[in-house]
């Protein structure tokens, strides 16, 4: 059983390994999406896009009773 | 009532919002039509056992690869945007839209990401029928990915399924099965998707015209072209059906939209249909908008008929919207606006009970907002309780009406233009109709104008609405600093130009060498 596990886990593997080595223009798309990915999530999520109510407030409480607030002051 | 709000957060707060679905839309539309296109070209080559449908395959299947790097992740963006800028429309909403993202971000996740690596490199290593399944699971998993966020807007167009709680301010799920079958949703679904093989169809096109043109690739682009020609003729008709169902629907549930997009300012029996016009948001001394429009092409009786399947039926316009019209039973906007402030007193009124422990009047409240008599004749407007000026819930009339007019005529150019394809290749002449190749090769931005003018219909003629009838727009940005969304804007701006910019370039690059015999083994 753990023979037949690991042959599998051996192909899917080699499967992604062969796959990523032969790539021609996928490496540098590649790339491409990990600084994307970076500047998403690294830069912009980490820097200019916190959760508004979850920043602010605590609580579901908190947070309902704030945006009842806005909705009907 | 909107004088505590920030026009300029709400302003750069739509700007954003825009600029990033906008973007993000570049991309999507041509992953969702080459899946298929590639899946066809494919499945003609298991059949036929041809290398040469290998080779086709596989030079299409780069160009969906770049395009998908590029676009991957894209639409994360919005959602960023919906918790900073936008809390308390997120609120709101509720679980109405986390179970739908959820569900589109587990399909896209292992759907699309466990497929597309057999697709890509599986070539040689999977079985013809194995890599085959796989191309054709990526091409629904891009889809069914965006069933769900289509699903989402539909409920924000048409909010159906939800009950809204007062105690927590959110609306919530009581029925799935009716936001995910809403009319709208589906409709909004079909139209959206076959718009994007339309799309995904003059792309290749027009790549393969290039070809001709150039004189290389000849068999490779009439190979090319009869896939997408057949595939983009098929979808450029569904479009129209699609598109004049989405129209009733919007006549129906969103009066004021269809109005602005047909350009009619006083409605009437056996409205016309205007193909031709040029409109405005003038109004006259009685504050009435003008339903003078210049340069008009009229087609008597259509428009009754394409709104409600008789020629003779009353289409409201938008002064009728706006001032009411007894006797077509349409209720004033000013009466509306009375009905919402009802509405939010009465949430005002029960979060001041629950505060002060007075369990009566708290009692009394709820049970109020549980009365289908309070939710029907008052809370089903609750957003106009947000407005002053009935002006104010019409949306740029001339933005909304030459968005829809470019779209549909661009529709119908592309249904006359897969025609000719189809024909010139079956008598065989394509490749001498020079000028008809340059056509094509022209032809390749339209479709991207006709599918973002479609999103400027959609999103722009719901206005001031984020949730129809429910949340204005102004009412559901968070309270930030507006210059931190102006940064935010423009650093966007050159994230998304410079992916756009690097797309082009690379893909440019790929079709420059054109395909090679047996194709890339990988991308």
């Amino acid at each position: 059983m753990f023979d037949l596990f690991m042959e599998t886990f051996r192909k899917i593997f080699y499967f992604y390994y062969d796959g990523f080595k032969g790539m021609t223009v996928g490496k540098k798309l590649w790339l491409i999406i990990l600084i994307k990915l970076f500047i998403m999530f690294a830069v912009l999520k980490l820097f200019f896009f916190p959760d508004f109510l979850n920043s602010k407030f605590k609580t579901d409480k908190e947070r309902s009773d704030y945006v009842i607030e806005q909705l009907t002051h | 009532m909107l004088d505590h709000f920030d026009y300029t957060l709400v302003n750069w707060s739509r700007a954003q919002f825009a600029l990033t679905a906008m973007y993000h839309w570049l991309f999507v539309p041509l992953t969702l039509g080459l899946g298929f296109i590639i899946a066809f070209m494919e499945t003609i080559y298991v059949k036929t056992k041809n290398p040469e449908w290998k080779k086709i395959t596989k030079f299409w299947m780069t160009i969906f690869g770049i395009n998908f790097a590029i676009g991957v992740a894209t639409g994360i963006i919005l959602e960023f945007e919906f918790g900073t800028n936008w809390s308390n429309y997120s609120w709101f909403v509720g679980d109405i839209f986390g179970a739908p993202l959820a569900i589109e971000g587990i399909m896209a996740f292992f759907l699309e990401s466990t497929f597309i690596a057999v697709m890509f490199f599986g070539w040689n290593k999977v079985s013809p029928k194995y890599h085959l399944l796989s191309t054709w699971l990526v091409a629904f998993g891009a889809n069914l990915s965006a069933l769900w966020i289509l699903v989402a807007n539909g409920w924000m167009q048409f909010p159906a399924g939800m009950h809204f709680n007062p105690d927590t301010a959110r609306n919530e799920m009581i029925n799935f099965w009716e936001v995910l079958f809403s009319p709208v949703a589906i409709n909004k679904f079909l139209h959206t998707i076959t718009s994007s093989y339309v799309l995904a169809s003059v792309f290749v096109v027009g790549i393969s015209a290039w070809y001709l043109l150039k004189k290389r690739e000849t068999s490779f682009a009439i190979k090319s072209m009869v896939v997408a020609g057949v595939f983009g003729l098929l979808a450029s008709i569904f479009t129209a059906f699609s598109g004049d169902t989405s129209a009733r629907l919007v006549a129906q549930k969103q009066p004021m939209k269809f109005a602005a997009f047909e350009g009619l300012y006083n409605g009437s029996s056996g409205a016309p249909l205007m193909a031709f016009g040029i409109v405005s948001n003038e109004k006259d001394s009685s504050q009435n908008y003008l339903p003078d429009v210049k340069l008009k092409i009229e087609v008597p009786n259509l428009l009754s008929y394409m709104a409600y399947l008789d020629p003779n039926a009353f289409v409201p316009g938008i002064n009728d919207l706006i001032n009411g019209n007894l006797q077509q039973g349409i209720m004033s906007a000013t009466e509306k606006i009375e009905r919402g402030k009802v509405a939010r007193v009465a949430l005002r009124e029960l979060k001041d009970a629950k505060k002060k422990g007075d369990t009566v009047q708290y009692a009394s409240l709820k049970k109020k907002f549980n009365d289908p008599i309070f939710q029907n004749n008052y809370f089903k407007y609750f957003g106009y309780g947000f407005l002053n000026d009935t002006n104010s819930l019409v949306p740029n009339v001339p933005l909304t009406f030459y968005s829809f007019h470019i779209m549909v005529a661009f529709g119908f150019y592309f249904i006359f233009l897969f025609i000719v394809l189809l024909r010139y290749i079956y008598k065989g002449t394509l490749v001498q109709k020079r000028k008809f190749l340059r056509l094509l090769l022209f032809t390749l931005p339209l479709p991207y104008i006709a599918s973002q003018a479609g999103w400027i219909v959609a999103e722009v003629g719901r206005q001031p609405w984020v949730i129809q009838d429910y949340l204005p727009t102004v009412a559901a940005v968070s309270q930030i600093n507006a210059s931190a969304v102006q940064i935010t804007f423009w650093l966007f701006f050159v994230v998304f130009t410079a992916l756009l910019i690097a797309e082009i370039k690379i893909m440019t690059t790929q079709i420059k060498l054109g395909p090679k015999e047996g194709g890339n083994e990988h991308v």
